[in-house]
């Protein structure tokens, strides 16, 4: 039995959630006396393909598919097929909307317990436990996964990255699958942002920045720092910021290392979005707003005072 | 058109969570219930749906007893009828299971899920349940459209969006964007109290796992204020304190 990955590629790059659900392979294989392999769909850099032998993969199963299209049915069954023939016992998705669509219906073709919003390694002393994120960020639960197959779908930004360098041994199959019941009609690509979910580094303002037009110096803070944009539920509801930069409980979940927030009082709704970021900065002009009691860093005083210095001061810091 | 919207009910999102009997339960005292606010949209999307094309929208819910009066809001809202499960919701397998032997035999067109629930934030039922009726299934819309027996939709990917066609029947998670949720006015408020609230016994579902125990987010320290007039202070607190730039 192995410990197994989907490691899902982005126009044929792995992204940071791969070598972390590595890293989290090759820890619980450690912990199961078995090894850690890599099941990968479609045509991936050879470079990046050696890479998953720097977090401890040893084995690699890269499945022909005639396009890099992806269709959760035919990738749900792609990535069973492969999991059987690596003799899989615990599979590892990263949780991103790819992972989401799949995992759900892999785990019934494999008749495992599956759990998502992972962001621990498991405890496997008594059973198999892990640690996932519930109740929005405000609460976290510990589900024992009964069945013997498990499917978990880990987190970005949970585990840090370790490196542990395996002989890598890559085998190429084509593995059948029934024709895709979705046709893609067009994709559409957010150019050189980094997506939310797996940012590092957010800086999220809302209403205090009094109008769309002031969003400039927020975006110009966020490429200096190579941050990912977001935003308040108000302010995506008045149209100032789309609804995909809303983080928050009825928004987008985020964790990233660093969470700037400006001009954003932290309703609870919105403090449940963003409480697991590891390191929050607040910026308000109200000493008393709610984000302050969660903030690790503060100031207390006008965003269009501060900002201007602050993002000269990360210009300066990041050049140097 | 036959919709099934699949109905979760959560605490209110103002809710401060907290856990009880040694953490092993989430503390429900003096909680208020309300519709998944996924699950809101979905009622509605599928509103609009057969107030254009015709047909029935229905509520599945798994859950006790004391959720019949969040099921009547959703009724309230407009759907023609509901199912109740009667079983406690103890993860998303089972649900799924209790879904999809329910909805088997009944021809629905599309099954609606929100894209996850703000409690347990599972985000597996749409496919859980489509995997077991073998249905295709597409997660987190923004736009749906019908045209025959073909819906054509819009779903948040990493890094943007697509759009994609898919021959009915099917499941699908709805994203909030899909539509402004309705709010029950009082003709919809009178007539859910006469609308049909079916109550069906649970089938026999083999355990997948269980929640053992619960914690909350540990208590953060004091936050550490920077002068506003010298901001570049952070940067250093930053870089060379916290080291996350």
């Amino acid at each position: 039995m192995s410990v197994v990955i989907f490691a899902e590629n982005s126009e044929g790059k792995f992204k940071k959630g791969v070598f972390e659900a590595a890293t989290y392979a090759y820890k619980t294989a450690n912990k199961l006396g078995t090894e850690a392999k890599a099941i990968v769909i479609g045509d991936v850099n050879q470079e990046d393909l050696n890479k998953l032998g720097n977090y401890g993969i040893s084995t690699v199963l890269k499945l022909n598919t005639p396009s890099n299209e992806f269709h959760t049915q035919s990738w749900s069954e792609l990535v069973s097929q492969g999991f059987k023939t690596m003799q899989g016992s615990v599979l590892i998705i990263s949780n991103t909307y790819t992972g989401k669509s799949i995992a759900p219906r892999i785990a019934i073709k494999l008749g495992a317990s599956l759990a998502t919003n992972v962001i621990d390694l498991p405890d496997t002393t008594n059973g198999f436990v892990v640690k996932r994120g519930s109740f929005s960020g405000k609460g976290f639960a510990f589900v024992n996964l009964s069945r013997a197959t498990k499917v978990i779908a880990l987190t970005p930004n949970s585990i840090d990255l370790e490196e542990q360098v395996t002989t890598l041994t890559v085998n190429s199959e084509t593995i059948g699958t029934q024709a895709p019941a979705t046709q893609i009609i067009g994709t559409s690509k957010t150019q050189g942002k980094i997506p939310l979910t797996e940012a590092e580094i957010v800086v999220s303002a809302g209403r205090g920045m009094k109008g769309p037009e002031n969003w400039g110096m927020i975006e110009e803070l966020a490429n200096v720092l190579g941050a990912a944009t977001a935003c308040s539920k108000p302010v995506s509801d008045v149209g100032w910021r789309p609804h995909s930069e809303h983080v928050g409980q009825t928004g987008i979940t985020i964790k990233p290392n660093l969470n700037i927030a400006i001009g954003i009082s932290g309703a609870i709704q919105h403090l449940a979005g963003v409480s697991s970021s590891k390191v929050i900065v607040v910026i308000n002009t109200d000493p008393e707003a709610p984000f302050f009691k969660i903030a690790d860093y503060g100031i207390v005083g006008d965003a269009f005072q501060v900002l201007p210095k602050l993002i000269a001061a990360a210009k300066a810091s990041m050049s140097s | 058109m036959k919709i099934l919207v699949c109905m979760s009910v959560v605490p209110d999102t103002t809710t401060k969570i907290t856990f009880v009997e040694n953490n092993t339960k989430f503390n429900t005292q003096g909680v208020q219930f309300i519709i998944n606010p996924y699950d809101e949209v979905s009622i509605t999307k599928s509103l609009e749906l057969t107030e254009k094309l015709g047909g029935t929208v229905s509520l599945v819910h798994v859950g006790l007893t004391e959720n019949d009066a969040v099921i009547r809001k959703g009724l309230a809202i407009g759907a023609h009828d509901a199912f109740r499960i009667n079983a406690e919701a103890t993860d998303g397998q089972f649900v799924a299971e209790q879904i999809a032997a329910f909805a088997k035999d009944k021809g629905y067109d599309i099954i609606f899920t929100g894209r996850e629930s703000i409690d347990y934030n599972g985000g597996q039922v749409c496919g859980l349940v489509a995997e077991l009726l073998g249905l295709p299934s597409v997660n987190i819309i923004t736009s749906i459209e019908v045209d025959g027996n073909t819906a054509t939709m819009t779903r948040d990917i990493d890094g943007g969006s697509e759009k994609l066609s898919c021959s009915l029947p099917m499941v699908v998670s709805a994203q909030k964007d899909l539509c402004e949720p309705r709010i029950p006015n009082m003709r919809g408020i009178m007539s859910a109290r006469t609308k049909p609230l079916t109550v069906i016994e649970p089938i026999s579902v083999e355990s997948f796992g269980k929640f053992q125990s619960f914690e909350s987010p540990k208590p953060k320290a004091s936050v550490k204020l920077i002068d506003p007039e010298h901001p570049e202070e952070l940067i250093q607190l930053l870089r060379n304190e916290a080291k996350v730039i």
